[in-house]
């Protein structure tokens, strides 16, 4: 197991170096600089800056320096927003993302494992088809339409939440239902599926004959059974969060990671695109790290390694 | 049990069955797998409607010039936000009636249309029928999602079949470019493809496909290695035909409820990230609209002109959930064990 | 012989996408205390299914449309679902038959063989892994204490078996259940856990109805031996009757498909042409006369009532109806006669 987990620490550095030269070189690709707009620099005042910046050396040398500066855990530095260190601006802005990140895929994931879980159990009745339904809403509703429609009813029509705003919990509510809804879908969906599995098999089977009732067979076996796959997807839900929460952020003025991301994109801001980019990349790859070590955890058949005979 | 029942002698004839004629008959008409699709396709009601829905939305696409009351990009700044209105129907919403510092006024009349003149769906800032920009922007997403669905299939299929159909070490290497490919966010992907290539539709097809083709490549893959080992193919391959026309005359048509299944889940992607990008600032560029931008400008007006959000969410929403129930309905239709 | 059970016209429906199958179509049989009896078919025969009515563990698309179950004169069919959990696993429990697929893979298996005893009795947990553990040692686990905490992954087919016979007696059960308990395992584990399931008969005194659909297995454990054949039983006595005097022409029919010792490259072993009647719309007369060698008119048309053939052996066929002309079964069975009219003493019939 430590073995498996060192290697795997491994991989997610080299597929974070390989993220980080990959998008070092589209940035230099690009024509122009963020100054290219700015027309009241000289041509002397311009070369003073790029030399600030670094931008006069080889390409090479450039990414030499990046890619040294990466490794010592600096971003680089913003154009924009008074030169700040990259590093600082995604420490000063983590803390609302997170939090309402974080909301979601707790409220999301709950809520969805008790929907899928209902469902398989009353299968085929009005309650599985009504979860079905709220299930299918979740996913395929995107996460800005969603986070429009509840800011116009829940927070402008009838004032329970704030408009835009960000200072207390209750600013948070509005985001993280619109955020909340696809893993809620996605989990539901998927754990209704399993259980419906699980329900089905023979052990379930062997369960009821040993004289469980049928709640005891539901939370003694059923349960634990069909959960554990389900934290395999927790990692793509993480993620299509994170992308949610890029334009939820915008809607509801949150100042996260993502709005600034967003900012930084309408203005070129190619050191913030940059590290945010990484920073993305490292908070995936760490997220599925840490979902499949959980899995070998929880998992008696992975935990033991190759201990028994299939 | 005792009472031995009267039954004529010459009933206890033997028939001196031979074995051949102990088979029974089947007694059901057996249907093609096609035709089974089928069948489970239209018998499950909720597919059947998402089905009708969705070609209802294709053809109005493709017929757009023709249907669309107006053209979408033409501005009368003089008719600017004005509300719905159908005729002269009075239904409440839709009878061309604003509310203005607490009085309901014809908002129609304010602007001094003349008579007959009306906007089933109102028009936006700058005067334009919204409408008929719904009907535009409709057409551009279900255009962006098939062209990102085909980019998509021209990448992922080859890649798939030859990653599953050649293994050992150059499955091994291919699936190391899928595993870097695959953690990078999505959303990335494709924001960084939008900065450096110029923004519209191509770009946003390109950005969409590079990384959706990933999923296509992967479930291609594992389906083409089950298939390898199938006594058909093997046969072919013993009888030394060529790997491209096994693939084409026995893999491809194998794959193709895969393909289809995959392809349904691939468009609400498309659909979403292509809404997604516009709605951010990055997408389809001005004057052009699609649900995206649409939803982004009903999103800074709704404060006084909630119409102008309401259609683009909706329409929106509504092709999301059709494709996923078109999706999940064909996935059943095909493989009827993955649901019970 | 007490009768501890007694399941009289027994059937089950089934509702299906294409209509209703009738699985079970007027099943009689009793068990008697401390007898093993054998139910013998092929797949589909519905003898999975009889058994499972009796614990009631059925399909959610099943019915019982007629019948009864008495155990000890009380009716299982009539019996509340909190009266149907205190006796599995308790008074009736059940033995499955892929011990690769029938436990629990997330759970250990010392807690899996415990779960009945804490479920039915007043006992504490360190107790009841106490008992497992005894348990487990019984059914030939090496090393039971310390393999308590293992999953069931870390265990051989035939072990895994082991554990799951352990679950179904850790109560000591009156009767014991099992479906098919050696089809899913090797040739030389199927003798061990047969040899087992004999060994605890004695030790704890359960009754044992023992399904299968290998007539080989029978003749080692079975007192009694029923044949079942399309819902139906078709005969049904002590285990020499039906392997040494089969009357039914199917019972020939599996007997005949049976290698004995004698088998050799010569004689090929001999199978039943055909495939068992579709049961959405059973045949009105007999259901095997379609691949009945020795088929009458009659058998097309009715369905034939047991007959007598001693005071344990029953048959349904219309070749016992004394007007049925004399007919000649195979070889093989021919020869078990003779043996039979051996054992008998030589004294003819």
């Amino acid at each position: 197991m430590t073995k498996y987990i060192l290697r795997r620490i491994l991989y997610l550095f080299l597929t974070l170096f390989i993220i980080a030269s990959i998008t070092f070189f589209l940035m230099k690709m690009l024509p122009g600089t963020p100054f290219t707009n700015q027309n009241r620099l000289s041509p002397e005042q311009l070369a003073i800056v790029k030399a600030q910046y670094g931008l006069d050396q080889p390409v090479f040398i450039q990414y030499l320096r990046y890619m040294g500066g990466l490794f010592q855990g600096n971003l680089g530095t913003s154009f924009q927003f008074n030169n700040e260190p990259v590093t600082q601006l995604i420490g000063q802005r983590l803390a609302p993302s997170m939090q309402i990140g974080a909301q979601a895929m707790i409220v999301g994931t709950v809520l969805g494992i008790l929907l899928g879980a209902v469902a398989a159990i009353r299968k085929n009745t009005w309650v599985d088809t009504l979860a079905t339904f709220i299930s299918i809403l979740g996913l395929s509703i995107p996460s800005f339409v969603l986070a429009v429609l509840l800011q116009f009813y829940l927070a402008y029509k009838w004032q329970i939440y704030p408009v835009a705003l960000w200072d207390n919990f209750q600013s948070s509510v509005l985001p993280t239902l619109a955020l909340a809804a696809l893993p809620l879908g996605n989990v539901a969906r998927f754990m209704r599926t399993e259980m419906v599995d699980v329900m089905s098999s023979d052990y379930i089977e062997l369960a009821k004959s040993k004289g469980n009732s049928n709640w005891q067979v539901v939370t003694k076996h059923a349960l634990r059974n069909s959960l554990i796959p389900v934290v395999t997807i927790i990692g793509p839900m993480a993620v299509s969060v994170m992308t949610g929460s890029m334009v939820v952020e915008n809607i509801f003025s949150i100042p996260g990671i993502g709005e600034q991301f967003v900012k930084s994109i309408t203005t070129n801001d190619y050191p913030t695109i940059m590290g945010l980019t990484i920073f993305y990349s490292f908070l995936l790859v760490l997220v599925i790290l840490i979902v499949d070590i959980l899995y070998g955890l929880i998992d008696p058949r992975i935990r033991l390694g190759n201990g028994g005979k299939e | 049990m005792e009472q031995v029942p009267k039954i004529p002698k010459e009933k206890f004839k033997l028939l001196h069955k031979k074995d051949d004629q102990a088979q029974e008959s089947l007694g059901t008409p057996s249907l093609t797998y096609l035709q089974d699709v089928k069948r489970r396709l239209f018998s499950n009601k909720v597919a059947t409607v998402c089905l009708i829905l969705l070609g209802i939305m294709v053809l109005i696409s493709v017929f757009a010039p023709v249907v669309a009351p107006h053209n979408p990009n033409t501005q009368r700044v003089e008719y600017s936000n004005l509300p719905p209105k159908i005729g002269n129907l009075d239904i409440p919403g839709f009878n061309g009636m604003q509310n203005m510092d607490g009085k309901s006024v014809d908002a129609y009349k304010e602007v001094g249309a003349p008579k007959g003149t009306y906007y089933i769906l109102g028009t936006d800032y700058l005067g334009r029928d919204l409408l008929s920009r719904i009907i535009y922007g409709t057409r551009l997403s279900l255009i962006v999602a098939v062209l990102a669905t085909l980019v998509d299939l021209i990448i992922g299929l080859p890649y798939g079949i030859v990653s599953g159909w050649k293994g050992g070490k150059v499955d091994t290497f291919l699936q190391r470019i899928i595993e870097i490919v695959s953690s990078v966010p999505n959303l990335v992907v494709v924001i960084l493809m939008m900065i450096i290539l110029k923004p519209g539709l191509v770009s946003i097809v390109i950005a969409i496909a590079l990384t959706d083709w990933v999923t296509m490549a992967r479930l291609i893959r594992a389906q083409t290695f089950q298939l390898k080992e199938q006594e058909y193919i093997l046969a072919a391959r013993t009888l030394g035909e060529s790997s491209t026309k096994i693939a084409t005359k026995h893999l491809i048509p194998n794959l193709s409820s895969t393909i289809i299944i995959q392809t349904m889940f691939t468009i609400p992607n498309a659909i979403f990230f292509e809404a997604f990008l516009s709605f951010i600032g990055i997408g389809i560029p001005a004057p052009n609209a699609s649900l995206g931008t649409l939803l982004s400008d009903g999103q800074k007006a709704f404060r006084f002109l909630p119409y102008q959000m309401w259609a683009p969410a909706l329409i929106l929403s509504i092709i999301m959930i059709a494709t996923n129930l078109l999706g999940d309905g064909l996935r059943d239709a095909f493989d009827p064990q993955s649901s019970d | 012989m007490e009768k501890i059970l007694d399941v009289k016209n027994l059937n089950v429906d089934f509702s299906t996408y294409n209509g209703t199958v009738h699985a079970i179509r007027g099943v009689d049989f009793h068990l008697n205390s401390g007898e093993t009896l054998a139910i013998v078919g092929e797949s589909g025969s519905g003898k999975s299914v009889t058994v499972r009515t009796v614990l009631q563990l059925m399909a959610k698309n099943s019915k019982i449309s007629k019948g009864e179950i008495l155990y000890h004169d009380e009716d299982l069919l009539k019996k509340s679902e909190k009266e149907m959990d205190d006796i599995r696993g308790n008074k009736i429990s059940m033995i499955f038959q892929d011990p690769m697929t029938s436990l629990d893979p997330t759970m250990t298996i010392g807690k899996q063989v415990a779960e009945p005893l804490l479920i039915h009795n007043k006992v504490s947990k360190s107790d009841a892994l106490k008992r497992a553990e005894e348990v487990l040692r019984l059914v030939g686990i090496p090393n039971p204490k310390a393999r308590m905490k293992d999953y069931p992954h870390q265990f051989s087919g035939g072990q895994r078996q082991r554990i799951v016979i352990a679950i179904a007696i850790v109560n000591y059960p009156e009767i014991l259940i099992a479906d098919e308990p050696t089809t899913a395992l090797d040739v030389t584990v199927q003798a061990q856990i047969i040899d087992l399931l004999k060994e605890l008969q004695q030790k704890i005194g359960t009754s044992i109805i023992f399904i299968t659909h290998d007539l080989g297995v029978v003749a080692g454990i079975a007192d009694r031996v029923a044949v079942m054949y399309a819902g139906k039983l078709v005969e049904y006595g002590n285990v020499d009757e039906i392997f040494y005097n089969p009357q039914h022409p199917y019972t020939w029919g599996l007997l005949d498909s049976m290698p004995t010792l004698d088998t050799d490259d010569q004689n090929r072993l001999n199978s039943i042409p055909g495939t068992p009647p579709n049961l959405l719309n059973p045949p009105k007369g007999d259901a095997f006369a379609p691949r009945n060698a020795y088929a009458m008119e009659i058998d097309e048309e009715e369905q034939p009532p047991f007959f007598k053939v001693s005071k344990t052996h029953y048959a349904a066929t219309w070749l016992l109806h004394p007007d049925a002309p004399k007919v000649e079964p195979p070889k093989s069975i021919q020869e078990r006669f003779e043996k039979y009219q051996e054992m008998l003493g030589g004294s003819v019939k």
